[in-house]
């Protein structure tokens, strides 16, 4: 367990050694106030059908945050220790591969947290500067900062993932980057109008990730959300596992 | 009890070990014993197995066929005890060059197990032992290569391991770096089993007990440094430039019986440059010298070749071949 959180706290702190941390959050900073800018513009003087949290997730800025934060976050993870060697020293200590994987994952998913913690801020400084008296829903805003978290854990998982396969880093990002924006056009073409229904796209309309902010983001917390996200993480996780376990494959 | 039971078995025992990645084979039926204590050189060209070699004996990947043990543990069976009892130094001693020296190794203290008391009276004992203690708040990206060598070795040291494999641990540094890194490693042999890894001979004669020979996934030979000299011996030839007339310097040569073959050569101004070869291992410069002074012949050079690594696998492959 120290081992686990010498870890931890090495990634979590590799952010923080250069620039590159502050960079990535002054970025998601920006275009998430541009976010709440949107939002904010919207709202102004027209009565209002949606409450704040709903309105967030369907600008397009927010999701451009999360499928480009997690390219950005987890590129380094292994592909740069490959690259630079330190891998080696890293696996000839002690640890092992699962303690590695779990420290990775760990130290880019707390990151992802720290960089997204000031959007809570976001419904408690409009309703304070709002006109006429607004109410943020407190439990909706707690529901979608649990979306939030979720889908930051699949993705960072995802790019951890994709980060073992390679020692570069572009690579990395490039898969993670295709894969996350991928999975969520598939989300749009769900809502094609259907002149005849296929069961593809039943399937698509279970697994829009779209669809699945829409219920996070108007406070309703579906346990299947829940699980399909934690579980896919653990999937990803697992095949990290295996490709960093292949090594020592005969 | 159990530690002495451990100190009669031998520290690394390879048998035949092949590693194949993909369809190459980078190391194919290896065989070897490291009794505790030695210092083992393990010399050859790039690619002959050598890095392979090490990092199956340091836990990093595993053999495709054969069983590796150190100190009595198999490495893919007991890998986490193996990695326990090795510091390893990989080729190019990759550094986290964002972090400080006594940061990065109190750092690597703590994944080596040790605790937090433990980490730092262990990190103060090698920086001392290393004189890295002057740069201990220095970030590693910006230090020397010596300085970063030294960073390497106290990382393979930290966690007080029985066994150290050092891949190549003097490449690129200048000749004074040099020095100090294999006094170093000296030092060290004094109490640990040393692996070290080098494609220079001169490298690890030097400092090894012995010395293993790859050649193209193979060992063609284990020896001490000095059995290897006297396989080779009769090929160490001597060069002297003597001052002296032709027919002396003919007779001279002949009258030694010890000189299987010699030749004259006119060298600049009245000097003689002979080469000769002698029947066996022996070092004829001391008599040489004794003889050059006796008849008060001026003396301006007296070399011995040294060997290099290629004639030794000139010698040894043709050995073989016969």
């Amino acid at each position: 367990m120290a081992v686990l959180l010498t870890l931890i706290r090495r990634e979590l702190a590799g952010h923080f050694l250069s620039m590159r941390g502050y960079v990535i959050m002054a970025g998601i900073q920006l275009i998430l106030g541009g976010s709440l800018l949107m939002v904010v513009h919207k709202l102004n003087g027209l009565p209002y059908d949606l409450p704040f949290t709903e309105q967030f997730p369907q600008t397009q800025f927010f999701w451009l945050v999360l499928l480009l934060i997690a390219p950005v976050i987890t590129m380094r993870t292994f592909a740069h220790e490959k690259a630079t060697g330190t891998f080696e020293t890293l696996l000839t200590t002690p640890v092992s591969d699962a303690q590695v994987v779990l420290a990775k994952f760990a130290g880019s998913f707390l990151f992802f947290l720290i960089a997204f913690l000031p959007a809570l801020a976001y419904p408690f400084i409009l309703e304070h500067y709002a006109h006429r008296p607004m109410e943020v829903d407190s439990r909706a805003v707690i529901s979608l900062g649990i979306g939030i978290g979720l889908f930051g854990a699949f993705f960072m998982a995802l790019g951890c993932f994709a980060s073992s396969l390679t020692r570069s880093q572009i690579v990395a990002a490039m898969i993670t980057f295709a894969a996350g924006t991928g999975l969520y056009i598939t989300g749009y073409l769900s809502d094609l109008p259907p002149s005849d229904p296929q069961w593809w796209h039943y399937l698509l309309r279970h697994t829009s990730m779209l669809r699945h902010m829409d219920d996070f983001s108007t406070g309703i917390l579906d346990t299947r959300h829940v699980l399909l996200y934690l579980s896919l993480t653990g999937v990803f996780l697992f095949l990290t596992y295996k490709s960093i376990e292949s090594r020592r494959w005969k | 009890m159990a530690k002495h039971e451990n100190d009669l078995q031998p520290m690394i025992e390879v048998q035949n070990l092949t590693k194949f990645y993909g369809s190459q084979a980078a190391v194919q039926d290896l065989s070897f014993t490291v009794q505790r204590g030695e210092i083992v050189g393990f010399i050859g060209p790039n690619g002959a197995g050598k890095s392979t070699t090490m990092r199956i004996l340091a836990g990093f990947l595993s053999a495709t066929e054969g069983t590796v043990r150190v100190a009595g543990h198999d490495v893919s069976a007991e890998s986490e005890e193996v990695r326990r009892r090795v510091g390893f130094m990989p080729e190019n001693n990759p550094l986290h060059e964002d972090m400080r020296v006594l940061e990065y190794l109190k750092f690597r203290a703590r994944l080596k197990g040790l605790n937090r008391a433990e980490s730092r009276d262990r990190v103060d004992d090698v920086m001392e032992q290393l004189s890295l203690t002057d740069v201990q708040h220095r970030m590693i990206g910006a230090l020397s290569k010596g300085y970063r060598q030294r960073v390497g070795l106290a990382d393979a040291l930290v966690h007080e391991p029985e066994l150290l494999i050092l891949d190549e641990p003097t490449i690129g540094l200048d000749p004074h770096q040099i020095r100090t890194v294999r006094q170093h490693i000296k030092e060290l042999g004094r109490d640990h089993t040393v692996l070290i890894s080098s494609h220079i001979l001169p490298e690890v004669e030097v400092t090894c007990t012995q010395l293993l020979i790859f050649h193209e996934g193979n060992i063609l030979a284990a020896d001490t440094p000095r059995g290897l000299e006297q396989r080779l011996g009769g090929r160490q030839r001597i060069t002297v430039e003597l001052n002296a007339p032709m027919e002396a310097l003919n007779k001279a040569w002949e009258e030694m019986a010890e000189i299987e073959h010699h030749r004259i050569l006119p060298a600049e101004g009245n000097f003689y440059r002979s080469a000769l070869t002698p029947r066996d291992g022996e070092d004829l410069r001391p008599r040489i010298s004794a003889l050059a002074h006796a008849r008060g012949w001026p003396l301006r050079e007296l070399t011995r070749e040294r060997h290099t690594l290629e004639d030794i696998f000139v010698h040894i492959t043709r050995v073989e071949e016969d």
